[in-house]
């Protein structure tokens, strides 16, 4: 019997059973994947949001300003790369100064700090990528960037480096309440836990509705993103939004804690809940936005092209409720939910809480995470004591990254643990440099053949059905 | 302090230490990523390499062998399993393995032999999702011919480079039907001699002016929509096609693996990605030379290994203090020329200038001008972006001339 169950192992879940695990309690994460962060965690923009979009007075305002307060030393306990870059929403004409100063007085009344609206030279000055056409712009020097899946997987790790379980491929199925508890299936498999935490983004309708509560509706946002090659990470230091408008949010453009720059996203309201497919149209209209907001964006420098689904819900703002004690929702955890995800933890914590969970501090909770890329960012003394302890980081294997096989085991060997090759490129970044996996994969899923104890055959890209082989060759068949 | 340091011990490393060798240095170190020499050519275990260089059709390993026994017969030292991770302007290379951990190594000369990569899916931004059966050709190579695995049994390969079609036949003998091959330019990128041995002794459709549009399948591939391209390279949304595989390949061209030249300071040319060098392959930091696909990506490893000697005879040259720059003359050429190797001229010597054209071309005039005037010119019936081309020039034409031009002119037929 768990103290408290959550449904959904992405950035929600994992801040969530974060918070939790600070405290003597039995938790375990529940996800229906081969890995953590599989959902809109994994393919997001990764910003923090300094909190002048929400509506004031709203949930998503008020968590936003707190989650972007927090992220800063959740990061840095967590070892996870964290960038106070500041952003510019910028403006083209009359009309997005109007809006500009909109989103200006909002976000005085969010409290957000040191806003400040800037002339089009003025925006040049700061960020002289800028088109020539900008006529102003909202600056918002505490926005900052993260990576999203990664402070997911550091936010679980630590979870469970403190005692939190996390079981994998366990797909709900169905929820009965029971006598003061609920008992969760997933198939043959059983859980049972006093208090539930429905954190499924894209599938959080349909896990409260089998909880009773079916007045939620959360549907897919398509967002396709173009990711360019290292060299042009210095194109632009800022996260740069177009002021909305009739046409929407547009597309941001901004440079990642790695080093890339990220065009996108594209927003299109879908329904199909498993379609990740990217369209060329959606390609094409990142390249004529990104292009009218900054000059010279080399395209030809696209390393890769992805698509992500968000879970947009069906009241504007996020819907954490709780229809029956012992069960809450963290459903519609829309933009800004990656900024305000340290901040859902805390105000669900208080919400079980107030339903009768008994909140004792561990005295030997530890919120510090080995840093992520702790070989990477090391001196080179650091390094060669670590060489020396461990050979294997002395051997590169992604020479694109220059990601050593130490790295790659600690991946494998660490929570969460990975367990097919894109977990070990959300971990580690190799294979998601210029070659994209071109070189090294082979040598990764032997690694992963080896550590995990299977038939190189069963290797997946990203679990069940995605192996990577289809067999032996002729020659190694007949031996 | 090292006379010489070679980074990469593929085939223009393995030439570059030899030839350096038989010029009579004696302190070289060859720094290797893998565990072995010979690079990508053990992993091309068909034949048809050394026809230009022995005489003979060899395979990539037994190529490879040549040398290696050369290498290890004059006792050069190999660092294995060295991962070069930084070269500075002034030659401290800096490196690390599993033994020594970060060490750095101070060169007299070095020659870079890094070789190149294939160009990443992902630069394509084809629509569809990004399902497990998506391989780069030479990954597949790897994993067929060193690993003895098949990546799937139905495949279509974008881009007729030499390694798709090596492997469209390497994928058929493993007995995976190969449904299609389809290149996006109206004429094939590869060796016609690939085009014939791979593809259509086989029966094996090249589609020509097609490309593929959408990938499909959530977790493995399910299959690949193609279509027909119009002249500005845009997809034709009538011609869609739908083909059902498990495997889609690429190859849609190779990348000189030019980071290390980058921290050095190396300027590089825009069109092949790699170093701007001289006749000698010096680049246009002193005493640092580049050779091999590093440097532009060659066709035949022939040409590579000739290519390396230069730069390795010329590297032992500066170390016993026999090299001068007595000119610089730029090499440039028109727009139907894609590139040339050397791309200056720092001596007026015998020299051989490599060249690729823009497009497909018959009964053309190679015309080599010097200060505007015709100095050397030759006729080809046949020239193709897939293969190499070159001309060699007498070093007296070169006297008083200060600038050489390529230029291709189209003849009546």
């Amino acid at each position: 019997m768990y103290d408290v169950a959550i449904v959904g192992a992405g950035v929600v879940g994992g801040m969530l059973a974060r918070t939790l695990a600070a405290y003597d309690l039995s938790i375990c994460i529940l996800e229906k994947e081969n890995d953590v962060a599989m959902g809109a965690t994994r393919a997001n923009s990764g910003i923090v949001h300094a909190g002048y979009d929400a509506e004031e007075g709203s949930l998503k305002a008020r968590l936003n300003v707190r989650g972007a307060e927090m992220m800063e030393g959740i990061t840095r306990e967590l070892g996870v790369p964290y960038r106070n870059n500041g952003s510019l929403v910028i403006g083209f004409g009359e009309e997005d100064r109007r809006t500009i100063e909109g989103l200006y007085a909002r976000g005085c009344k969010n409290g957000v700090r040191d806003l400040r609206i800037l002339e089009g030279e003025e925006a040049r000055e700061l960020e002289p990528g800028l088109s020539e056409s900008v006529v102003c712009a909202l600056y918002a020097p505490t926005a900052a960037i993260v990576c999203p899946y990664e402070l997911a997987i550091a936010a679980i790790g630590n979870a469970m480096d403190n005692g939190v379980s996390l079981k994998l491929h366990f797909e709900v199925g169905k929820i009965e309440k029971k006598e003061g508890y609920y008992e969760i299936s997933s198939g043959e498999e059983k859980v049972s836990a006093r208090f539930v935490v429905n954190a499924a983004g894209l599938y959080s309708d349909e896990i409260a509705a089998m909880a009773g509560d079916h007045s939620i509706q959360v549907h897919p946002r398509r967002g396709e993103y173009l990711l360019l090659d290292k060299d042009c990470g210095n194109l632009v230091s800022h996260t740069i939004f177009r002021t909305p408008s009739h046409r929407g949010k547009g597309i941001l453009i901004t440079p990642t804690v790695d080093g890339n720059l990220l065009l996108g996203p594209t927003s299109v309201d879908m329904e199909d809940k498993e379609d990740r497919s990217a369209t060329e149209e959606g390609f094409a209209r990142i390249v004529e936005q990104a292009r009218e907001n900054v000059k010279n964006i080399p395209f030809r420098k696209v390393i890769t092209s992805f698509c992500g689904l968000r879970a947009a819900g069906n009241t504007g703002d996020f819907i954490i409720t709780s229809p029956e004690p012992g069960f809450v929702n963290a459903a519609g955890i829309e933009s800004p939910g990656l900024t305000a995800a340290p901040a859902i933890g805390e105000y669900i914590v208080e919400m079980l809480k107030s339903q009768g969970l008994v909140l004792r501090k561990k005295e030997d909770f530890h919120p510090v995470r080995r840093p992520a890329y702790a070989f990477r960012n090391a001196s080179v003394e650091e390094k060669n004591e670590m060489i020396r302890r461990d050979k294997s980081y002395g051997r590169v294997v992604c020479r694109c990254e220059t990601v050593t096989e130490g790295e790659i085991l600690e991946a494998i060997r660490t929570n969460p643990p990975a367990r097919d090759l894109d977990g070990i490129k959300r971990r580690t970044r190799a294979q998601m440099g210029r070659c994209q996996g071109g070189f090294c994969m082979p040598y990764i899923a032997e690694l992963l053949s080896r550590e995990m104890q299977i038939p190189f055959e069963e290797v997946t890209k990203s679990g069940k059905g995605s192996e990577i082989v289809a067999g032996r060759t002729k020659e190694t068949k007949a031996k | 302090m090292t006379d010489l340091v070679i980074i990469g011990g593929g085939p223009a490393g393995m030439s570059a230490a030899v030839a350096a060798y038989e010029k009579g240095v004696r302190d070289i170190l060859i720094l290797e990523r893998d565990e072995h020499l010979g690079g990508i050519l053990q992993q091309c275990i068909h034949n048809g390499f050394g026809l230009h260089r022995f005489g003979e059709e060899l395979t990539g390993p037994e190529y490879a062998w040549k040398y290696e026994k050369k290498v290890r017969e004059l006792g050069i030292s190999v660092k294995y399993r060295t991962m070069v991770l930084a070269v500075s302007p002034d030659r401290i290379i800096t490196a690390a393995n599993e033994e020594e951990g970060i060490f750095t190594v101070e060169a007299k000369a070095v020659v870079l032999a890094m070789g190149c990569r294939e160009r990443p899916k992902g630069a394509l931004n084809i629509a569809g999702t990004r399902p497990a059966g998506i391989f780069s050709a030479g990954t597949a190579q790897k994993l067929v011919n060193q690993k003895g695995y098949l990546p799937g049994k139905s495949v279509v390969i974008l881009g007729s480079g030499d390694i798709g079609l090596i492997m469209a036949r390497r994928m058929t003998l493993e007995g995976a039907e190969v449904k299609a091959v389809c290149e996006l330019m109206p004429y094939s990128g590869g060796l016609i001699r690939n085009i014939e041995q791979c593809l259509n002794d086989f029966g094996i459709p090249l589609k020509l002016s097609h490309t593929v549009v959408e990938i499909h399948g959530r977790e493995k591939l399910e299959g690949v929509t193609i279509a027909k391209v119009d002249q500005n390279r845009n997809p034709i949304p009538e011609t869609r096609e739908y083909i059902a595989c498990d495997t889609l390949l690429l190859s849609v061209g190779l990348i000189p693996e030019n980071e290390l030249s980058v921290q050095a300071g190396i300027q590089l040319d825009a069109v092949t990605g790699g170093a701007v060098v001289d006749q000698d392959r010096e680049t246009s930091r002193q005493g640092i030379f580049a050779c091999g696909n590093v440097l532009h990506v060659h066709d035949l490893v022939d040409f590579v290994s000739e290519e390396a000697e230069t730069a390795g005879k010329n590297a032992a040259a500066y170390i016993m203090g026999e090299r001068g720059r007595s000119c610089d003359i730029p090499v440039s050429c028109d727009k139907k020329i894609r590139y040339t190797v050397p791309q200056r001229i720092t001596e007026r010597k015998d020299l051989t200038i490599f060249f690729r054209v823009a497009d497909r071309y018959r009964n053309v005039k190679i015309t080599v001008l010097g200060d505007g005037r015709v100095v050397h010119s030759v006729r080809k019936l046949r020239m193709a972006p897939g293969e190499m081309e070159s001309i060699r020039l007498k070093g007296e034409l070169l006297q008083d001339i200060s600038r050489i031009r390529l230029e291709l002119e189209e003849m009546e037929a």
